[in-house]
C-alpha cells in the first residue's frame, strides 16, 4: 500500500487553546481510517485543516506526496480530496439532485453530464427516491446522506467523513455501512470521524485515537480499544484500573 | 497665523459636529451590538425626527431644547414598535430581510416626507441661533457647544443605564447569549424592541440639537445614514466608546477636508475612510469584531 | 444552448414586441422603453444578487458609469453612439471587476458587501457632480442626432424595440447561464459558501464573475437611459433611485427567477404610475414621491410575505417539480 495523506505535527491555536496539539497521521490509499476521540478532542478542526477550511498553526499537510498545507479549499477538491461538514450544510434552497450536481460539476463541465452523475452518486447512497425533494426538507438520516452523496459525487481520491453516522438510529447505521464499503471497494480512500463504536469496529483498518488535541493511540481497532490510555481519554483518569480490577473480580 | 486660526477653527467645529454624529452612531451600534442587525432606517428615521423638531417649532412655537423632553419618549415608542411590529414579524429573522425591510422603511420615510413637505430645505429661527462663545482667538457657536457636552452626557447616561440598571443588564445577557437569556425566561423580543427603541430615542435627541444649527430636507438622511455607518466601522461594530472616538474623528474628517478640498468634495473624505476601513481592515481601528 | 430557449420566453418577447402596435400613444411607449431600461438594470442586480446571493445597494455605480460614459464618449471624443455603447459596457464591467475584486477579497458579506456598493455609487455621486470632466453639478446634454445610425430614432418605437432586444438577450444569457455548472455555482455559493468551496467551487471568482456581468448589464441600462433622454446628471445617473429600482423590481417579481425582473420592473412601475396619477387626480396636483412610499410599503410586504416574489408564488401555484 502506498501512502495517501499525511499530516505531520499538525498544531491548531485558537487564543489560548490548542485544538490540535503536535498530531501526525498517516492514511494509506484504499483504506478506512478511523479517527476517534472524546468531544472537543480535536478531531474536527484537523478535519477542516486536512480540507483546507482553516491553515494549521504550524505542520504540514502532504497529500499525494505534495504539500498542500497552504492551499485553499477548493484546490484540495479539485485535487480529489472531499469533506462532509459535522453540522450539515445543505443548499436548503436547491433540490436533492441540484445538490449533488453542484459537487458533481468538479468533473463533468456540462449540465446533462453532471445531472446524470448526480443521479447515480444519489443511487448509490439510497437518495434516488428524494431526488426532486428541496434539501431543506430532508430528514436528518436524508441530510447526512446528502452530504456523503455531494461530496462523492466530486469522485474523490480521498473522503472525509465527519460523524455521518450521528444521529442516525440503528437501523439506518446498519443501512450505511455497506454504503461506506462499497464506496471503498470501489477504491475511495475514506477517513472516518465517528462516535459510533460498532460501527468503527467494524469498517476500519487502522484507528486514531485524538484526546485534547493529541495523538494518543493508533493501531488495529482491536488493540485501540483496550489501550489503557485511551480508555482513559474517554472514561476519565483511573477508569482503566477500574475496569481492570472489575473484570479480575469477575473471573 | 491667520491659516492656523482657521484650520482650529475647523477643528473645533469638526469635534463639535462629531459629536453630534456620535450620538447618531451610537443609536446604531447599541442597536447592532445587541440585535446584531444593521438598521439601514437610522438616517431617515434622523430625518423624520428633524422634521418633527421644525414642525413643532414652526407650529407650535416649542424650542428645540424643550422639544427633547417630548421627542425622546415619543421615538423610543416609534423604534419600539417598530422593531416589534414591523422589522421583526416581516423579516423571519434573516440578515438579509432585515437589511431589506430596514430599506423599505428608509424609502418610506423619506418619500412621505417629500410628499408632505416637497423637496424644499428648511431650518429653524431661534434667537440663539447665531450665539458664539469666545475661547481664546476661536469663536465658537452656542448651539454646538451645547450640542457637544449634551452629546456626551447622553453617551454617558446611556452608559449607566446599560452598566448600572436591570433593564441594561438584560440588554447586555441578551446582547450576549440570546438563546441562553431565552432560556432564563427573559422575554427577548421584548428586550430588543427596547434596544431599538433607545437606538431611535438617540436620533430623537440629535435631531433635537442639531435643528438649531442645521438644515433639514427630506433627503438628507441618506447623507447621515453612511455617515453613521462609517463611524460604526470604524469605531468597531457594537462599540459605545468606538462609536464616541469614531464620531469625532469623522467630524474632523468631515470639517478639513471641506476646508481644503471645498464644500462639494468634503464628504469624500468620509467614504473614502469608510471603504478603506471595510476593504482592508474589516475589524475597525478599535478592534471590535465587525 | 443545446436544450433552446424554453417557449414561455419567447411568448413573452414575442408578446412585448407586438405592444406598440396596440397601444400608439407617446406616453405609453416611453413607459414601455422605461420599465426595458429599469428591467435589463435590475436583470444585473438579479445575476449578482438573485442567484449569487451577493446584495448590493449600490447598482447606481453601474448604471451610472455606463450612462457618463455613452454621454461624455459622444459629446466630449466624438465617437459614434453605437461604438460607445460596447465601450460603455465594459467600462462597466471594469468597474463591477474592480469593486468585486475589492470587496470580496476582503470577505465583505451581507450588510458589508451592501453597503460598500452604496458607498461607492455615493463617491461615484460626489465626484461627478463636482468634476468639470462630467460638467458637475450642471449635467450633459446629448445633442440631438436624429438618425438610427446614431442611435436616436424618428420613432419611439424603435427605440423600444432596442431596448427590448437588450432585455431580450439578457433574458436569455440568465436563462442559459441558470443551465451551466457556473450558474449552479452561483446559485451554491448564495445558499451556502463553505459547502460550495467544499465542492471545489471557488467562490471568490464566481463571486467576481457575477459582479462583473452585472456591472455589465446594468452599465447597458444607463447607456439606454442616456440614449433615450439625451441628458444626464449626477443625481440621475448615480442617485439611489435606480440602485432601489434595480433591487425592487427582481425582489417583487422573484429573485434568481429568469423572468423576475421584467415582471417586477412591469408590476413596480405600473403600480408607481396608477399612484401618481391616482393621488394627482384626488388632490388636484401631482406629489413627489408618493409613488416611492408605495414602492416601500411593497418591499416591505414582499419580504414579510412573498419572500420569492410574483414569479415564486407562480411556480409554486403551477408546481412543475423538475429541477
Ligand atoms: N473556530 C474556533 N475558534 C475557537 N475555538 C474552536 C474553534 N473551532 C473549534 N474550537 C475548539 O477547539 C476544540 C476542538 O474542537 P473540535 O470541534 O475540533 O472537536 P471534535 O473532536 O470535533 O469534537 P466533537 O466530537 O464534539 O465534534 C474545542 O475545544 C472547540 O471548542
Ligand atoms: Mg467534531
Amino acid at each position: 500500500m502506498s501512502t495517501l495523506l499525511t499530516c505531520e505535527n499538525v498544531t491548531k491555536r485558537f487564543g489560548g487553546l490548542l485544538a490540535v496539539d503536535n498530531a501526525s497521521l498517516t492514511v494509506e490509499a484504499g483504506s478506512i481510517t478511523g479517527l476517534i476521540g472524546p468531544n472537543g478532542a480535536g478531531k474536527t478542526t484537523l478535519f477542516t485543516m486536512i480540507s483546507g477550511f482553516a491553515e494549521p498553526t504550524s505542520g504540514r499537510v502532504m497529500f499525494e506526496g505534495r504539500d498542500i498545507t497552504a492551499l485553499p479549499a477548493h484546490i484540495r477538491a479539485a485535487q480529489g480530496i472531499a469533506r462532509t461538514f459535522q453540522i450539515v450544510q445543505p443548499f436548503a434552497g436547491l433540490s436533492v439532485h441540484e445538490n449533488i450536481a453542484v459537487g458533481a460539476y468538479l468533473r463533468h463541465a456540462g449540465r446533462t453530464e453532471a445531472m446524470d452523475k448526480a443521479e447515480a452518486v444519489a443511487r448509490e447512497v439510497g437518495l434516488d427516491a428524494m431526488l426532486a425533494q428541496p434539501a431543506g426538507a430532508l430528514t436528518v438520516a436524508g441530510r447526512k446522506r446528502l452530504e456523503l452523496a455531494r461530496a462523492l459525487a466530486t469522485e474523490p481520491r480521498l473522503l472525509l467523513l465527519d460523524e455521518v453516522l450521528a444521529g442516525l438510529n440503528p437501523s439506518e447505521i446498519r443501512d450505511m455501512i455497506p454504503v461506506l464499503q462499497a464506496i471503498r471497494s470501489r477504491g475511495v480512500t475514506i477517513l472516518i470521524v465517528e462516535h459510533v463504536m460498532q460501527a468503527v469496529m467494524q469498517l476500519c483498518d487502522t484507528v486514531y485515537v485524538l484526546a485534547q488535541g493529541r495523538m494518543i493511540a493508533s493501531g488495529a481497532p482491536g488493540e485501540v480499544a483496550h489501550d489503557q490510555g485511551v480508555v482513559e481519554a474517554y472514561l476519565g483518569h483511573g477508569a482503566a484500573r477500574k475496569m481492570q480490577a472489575h473484570h479480575e473480580a469477575k473471573s | 497665523m491667520l491659516k492656523l486660526d482657521i484650520f482650529l477653527s475647523a477643528l473645533a467645529n469638526g469635534l463639535l459636529t462629531g459629536a453630534v454624529y456620535a450620538l447618531i452612531a451610537l443609536g446604531l451600534t447599541l442597536i447592532y451590538g445587541v440585535l446584531h442587525i444593521i438598521n439601514f432606517a437610522h438616517g431617515a428615521t434622523l430625518t423624520l425626527a428633524m422634521f418633527a423638531v421644525f414642525v413643532m417649532h414652526s407650529a407650535f412655537k416649542i424650542d428645540p431644547y424643550i422639544a427633547i423632553f417630548m421627542l425622546t419618549p415619543l421615538f423610543f415608542g416609534v423604534g419600539y414598535l417598530l422593531q416589534r411590529l414591523v422589522i421583526n414579524p416581516a423579516s423571519h429573522g434573516d440578515d438579509s430581510n432585515i437589511l431589506l425591510v430596514t430599506l423599505g422603511l428608509s424609502i418610506i420615510f423619506e418619500n412621505g416626507l417629500l410628499a408632505i413637505f416637497r423637496s424644499d430645505t428648511r431650518s429653524i429661527d431661534v434667537p440663539y441661533g447665531f450665539d458664539v462663545i469666545e475661547v481664546g482667538n476661536l469663536f465658537l457657536s452656542t448651539p454646538k457647544v451645547i450640542a457637544f457636552v449634551a452629546a456626551f452626557a447622553v453617551a454617558a447616561a446611556l452608559w449607566l443605564l446599560l452598566a448600572r440598571t436591570d433593564t441594561g443588564k438584560a440588554i447586555r445577557a441578551v446582547a450576549k447569549e440570546k438563546t441562553g437569556a431565552a432560556l432564563c425566561g427573559m422575554d427577548v423580543e421584548h428586550i430588543y424592541a427596547v434596544t431599538f427603541g433607545l437606538g431611535t430615542a438617540c436620533l430623537a435627541i440629535a435631531a433635537c440639537l442639531l435643528m438649531p444649527t442645521f438644515l433639514v430636507n427630506p433627503r438628507i438622511g441618506n447623507a447621515f445614514v453612511l455617515v453613521a455607518f462609517t463611524i460604526v466601522v470604524l469605531g468597531g461594530m457594537g462599540s459605545i466608546g468606538g462609536a464616541l472616538a469614531g464620531g469625532l474623528i469623522i467630524g474632523v474628517v468631515e470639517s478639513l477636508s471641506g476646508l481644503y478640498f471645498g464644500e462639494s468634495l468634503g464628504q469624500i473624505g468620509i467614504f473614502l475612510i469608510f471603504l478603506i476601513v471595510l476593504l482592508f481592515r474589516p475589524t475597525g481601528l478599535f478592534g471590535a469584531k465587525a | 444552448m443545446r436544450t433552446g430557449l424554453p417557449v414561455s420566453l419567447v411568448i413573452v418577447v414575442a408578446l412585448l414586441a407586438a405592444l406598440p402596435l396596440a397601444f400608439t400613444a407617446n406616453t405609453m411607449l416611453n413607459f414601455l422603453t422605461f420599465v426595458m431600461i429599469v428591467t435589463l438594470a435590475a436583470q444585473g442586480w438579479n445575476l449578482l444578487a438573485g442567484f449569487g446571493g451577493q446584495f448590493s445597494f449600490g447598482h447606481a455605480a453601474f448604471f451610472g458609469m455606463g450612462a457618463y460614459a455613452m454621454a461624455i464618449l459622444q459629446v466630449r471624443y466624438g465617437i459614434n453612439a453605437w461604438l460607445a455603447l460596447p465601450l460603455a459596457m465594459a467600462l462597466g464591467a471594469v468597474v463591477g471587476f474592480f469593486l468585486g475584486f475589492l470587496s470580496f477579497r476582503a470577505q465583505l458579506r451581507g450588510s458589508y458587501f451592501a453597503l460598500v456598493t452604496l458607498a461607492f455609487a455615493e463617491v461615484f455621486r460626489i465626484l461627478a457632480n463636482a468634476s468639470s470632466f462630467t460638467n458637475g453639478a450642471a449635467g450633459i446634454l446629448v445633442p440631438l442626432k436624429t438618425s438610427a445610425a446614431d442611435f436616436q430614432f424618428a420613432d419611439r418605437r424603435w427605440f423600444y424595440w432596442v431596448a427590448l432586444a437588450f432585455v431580450a438577450l439578457v433574458l436569455a444569457l440568465t436563462y442559459h447561464i441558470s443551465r451551466t455548472r457556473f450558474g449552479a455555482h452561483l446559485v451554491a455559493v448564495r445558499e451556502n459558501e463553505e459547502a460550495a468551496r467544499a465542492l471545489g467551487v471557488d467562490a471568490f471568482r464566481t463571486k467576481l464573475k457575477a459582479i462583473t456581468l452585472s456591472g455589465a448589464i446594468t452599465a447597458t441600462a444607463g447607456c439606454l437611459y442616456t440614449q433615450k433622454f439625451l441628458y444626464i446628471d449626477a443625481n440621475l445617473a448615480f442617485g439611489p433611485w435606480i440602485s432601489v429600482e434595480a433591487l425592487l423590481a427582481p425582489i417583487i417579481g422573484g429573485m434568481g427567477t429568469v423572468l423576475g425582473p421584467l415582471a417586477g420592473a412591469m408590476m413596480l412601475l405600473g403600480l408607481g404610475e396608477v399612484t401618481k396619477s391616482l393621488f394627482a387626480m384626488l388632490l388636484g396636483g401631482s406629489i413627489p414621491g408618493v409613488d416611492l412610499v408605495v414602492f416601500g410599503v411593497l418591499l416591505i410586504l414582499c419580504v414579510a410575505f412573498a419572500p420569492q416574489g410574483v414569479m415564486g408564488a407562480i411556480k409554486r401555484f403551477s408546481s412543475r417539480g423538475a429541477p
